[in-house]
């Protein structure tokens, strides 16, 4: 015991600056994110601002209760999961096409504008992309009712239409990513060992067979990995734009659990089921993670960590 | 994969195929931007009536004019600048040598402090317990308060953190062996070595302030210290909302759409503007260092 401790005093004399530079990253993350997780106890308690966190008197599963038995909250369980699973399916593969695509083009500098034009909107404000969706979708002045009207039919006030509030949802959202997504896909194939190409031109192998058969299973470890991030961010959606885009007569399409803690929390002041609701979504998205990852690990040897 | 020859015709044609292909899909990224210029120099008349397509119809400055003599809109614009500024080099000021002491071999408790960093990305406390905690530490409302509260995140200490530890130590023994400290190896060694990857952060964190809303919109009451973003969700809200502002419309040259598009087109433009600097550190293959964590 001692010796330890004057083991570590020498360390911390000689290494002392090391504990320095670490000393506010740590302390900006205990500060910032693990005492916001101690305050999630208010999920279980019926929390009044003058009592604060630790002064509410508890009151166990009630308030998880109360959201399981709220229509709005299911709704918003299933629109999340919905618009989730829509945009994976539409919104992940096409950074992948688009990176083959790229990969494929011999004349470097049509390949560069290209990629500066579809990188592009990713560096643009959801606000601004919000803004370019409704201009674009209003019923007088927008170009999408201009373009219909050239086909004889009416305008449209798509925003207040629940159901096409999720194709435009997932469609602004992968003209927003789809390009500057992939990248990761591109530095992987900038990763394929060029032997593998050199051979298939000896074989006679098309680009064609050659990006089936070499570049897209060349870069699977990592449309793996990708994969996994995005099941485990399930219940993340992008909010942001959803807050700015929906309005109540869409909310039953729209409404999804993050725009149900807003509304709930912040605007209604009901705090504590509303960090019940965002407590239950950290937990399952956890375990999705979590379990998305094991399921990698056995079956690829491909795993995050 | 460039340098290698056609092969046969339908290589060809599947290389020509390609490219329009790649052409199609860029200018219909790039369209919305035309689109929405186009109709920020139009006449509100000629917007509203869905007349702008590709070119300004009955070009004016109306727009613009009405969105400039707006003392909120530079003030919001200025506003941007602090939170941009500020909120990256705090960001910097913390992460940099949070991800050097990560890096190092000899840090006690290595592997629980880089835990500690990594948990956040998996499991977060959540939008109301931030909230929470932002107010019970006095950061509402407050230009501190949104600078520091945002300065941080796992994904960006990683990133730098793997590439710290990818430098081989043979860099820093002849800064050893002149008897630098630790602050001294960071700032001569790692620091100039690392510019790619620092690059790498500091485009995400102005980025992320830059575009950022949701917190300012949130966090702040006070009209005189919000972004230009915050300022340009209550202009479209207000705006489209307002029906004596819409019966001004019949007369003013401007409406609704060009007001907007004004606004989107002066918050685009610094984005542009940098861009192109930025641009080259993107295929590096850097972004991957800190996916795989």
């Amino acid at each position: 015991m001692q010796k330890k401790l004057a083991w570590f005093l020498q360390h911390m004399r000689r290494e002392w600056q090391i504990y320095v530079l670490l000393a506010p990253t740590i302390i900006w993350f205990i500060l910032f994110l693990y005492k916001p997780m101690y305050g999630l106890q208010i999920a279980f308690k019926d929390y009044s601002i003058f009592r604060g966190i630790a002064g509410s008197p508890w009151v166990g599963f009630e308030h998880f209760q109360t959201l399981f038995e709220s229509d709005t909250f299911v709704r918003a369980l299933k629109n999340t999961v919905i618009i989730s699973a829509l945009s994976m399916m539409f919104g992940f593969p096409m950074p992948i096409i688009l990176a083959l695509m790229f990969n494929e083009i011999l004349n470097q500098t049509y390949k560069k504008t290209a990629q500066t034009l579809v990188y592009l909107p990713h560096f643009i404000s959801t606000v601004i992309i919000a803004g370019i969706v409704v201009t674009a979708f209003s019923p007088s002045a927008g170009i999408v009712n201009t373009i219909i009207g050239w086909f004889g039919i009416e305008p449209i006030y798509f925003l207040t239409k629940p159901e096409w509030f999720r194709p435009i949802f997932i469609g602004s959202g992968i003209w927003q990513e789809a390009g500057f997504s992939s990248i990761v896909f591109l530095a992987a194939i900038a990763g394929v060992n060029p032997s593998l190409y050199e051979s298939a031109v000896v074989d006679g192998a098309s680009r064609w067979q050659m990006m089936w058969k070499i570049t897209l299973p060349s870069i699977m470890p990592t449309i793996i990995i990708m994969l996994i991030i995005r099941i485990g961010n399930i219940l993340e959606i992008g909010f942001e734009l959803v807050i700015l885009l929906y309005q109540p007569a869409t909310y039953q399409t729209a409404d999804v659990i993050n725009t149900f803690i807003y509304r709930q929390g912040l605007q209604g002041g009901q705090y504590d089921v509303a960090a019940a609701a965002g407590l239950f979504n950290a937990v399952v998205a956890f375990v999705l993670v979590m379990t998305a990852n094991t399921i990698s690990r056995r079956v690829s040897r491909t795993s995050l960590w | 994969m460039a340098k290698m020859n056609l092969y046969s015709r339908g290589d060809k044609l599947f290389v020509i195929a390609n490219m329009v292909l790649i052409g199609i899909f860029a200018l219909s990224t790039l369209y919305p931007f035309i689109y929405i210029a186009a109709v920020s120099f139009s006449s509100g008349f000629a917007a509203t009536a869905g007349k702008v397509i590709l070119t300004p119809v009955d070009l004016t400055l109306a727009a613009y004019e009405r969105v400039l003599s707006e003392p909120e809109f530079w003030r919001s614009y200025l506003n941007t600048f602090i939170y941009t500024i500020g909120g990256t080099l705090m960001s910097l000021i913390i992460i940099i040598p949070g991800a050097y002491a990560l890096s190092r071999p000899q840090l006690i408790g290595r592997r629980f402090w880089n835990l500690v960093v990594a948990f956040t990305m998996w499991f977060n406390a959540g939008m109301i317990p931030f909230f929470l905690n932002m107010r019970d530490l006095g950061l509402m409302d407050s230009y501190f308060g949104l600078i520091i509260g945002f300065a941080c995140n796992a994904f960006n200490i990683i990133l730098l953190r793997n590439f710290f530890e990818s430098i081989p130590a043979s860099f820093e023994e002849a800064a050893r062996m002149d008897g630098a400290n630790e602050f001294q190896v960071l700032w001569k060694v790692f620091v100039p070595l690392s510019k790619p990857a620092i690059a790498t952060v500091t485009l995400f964190c102005i980025v992320a302030r830059w575009n950022g809303f949701f917190w300012a919109m949130v966090l702040l009451q006070d009209e005189s210290k919000i972004p230009l973003q915050v300022y340009l969700r209550q202009i479209i809200a207000t705006l489209s909302d307002d029906e004596e502002f819409a019966s001004t419309l019949l007369t003013a040259p401007y409406s609704v759409e060009t007001v907007t598009a004004a606004i989107i087109v002066c918050s685009i433009i610094p984005v542009l503007i940098i861009y192109p600097f930025v641009q080259k550190y993107f295929n590096k293959g850097i972004l991957l260092g800190g996916v795989k964590e």
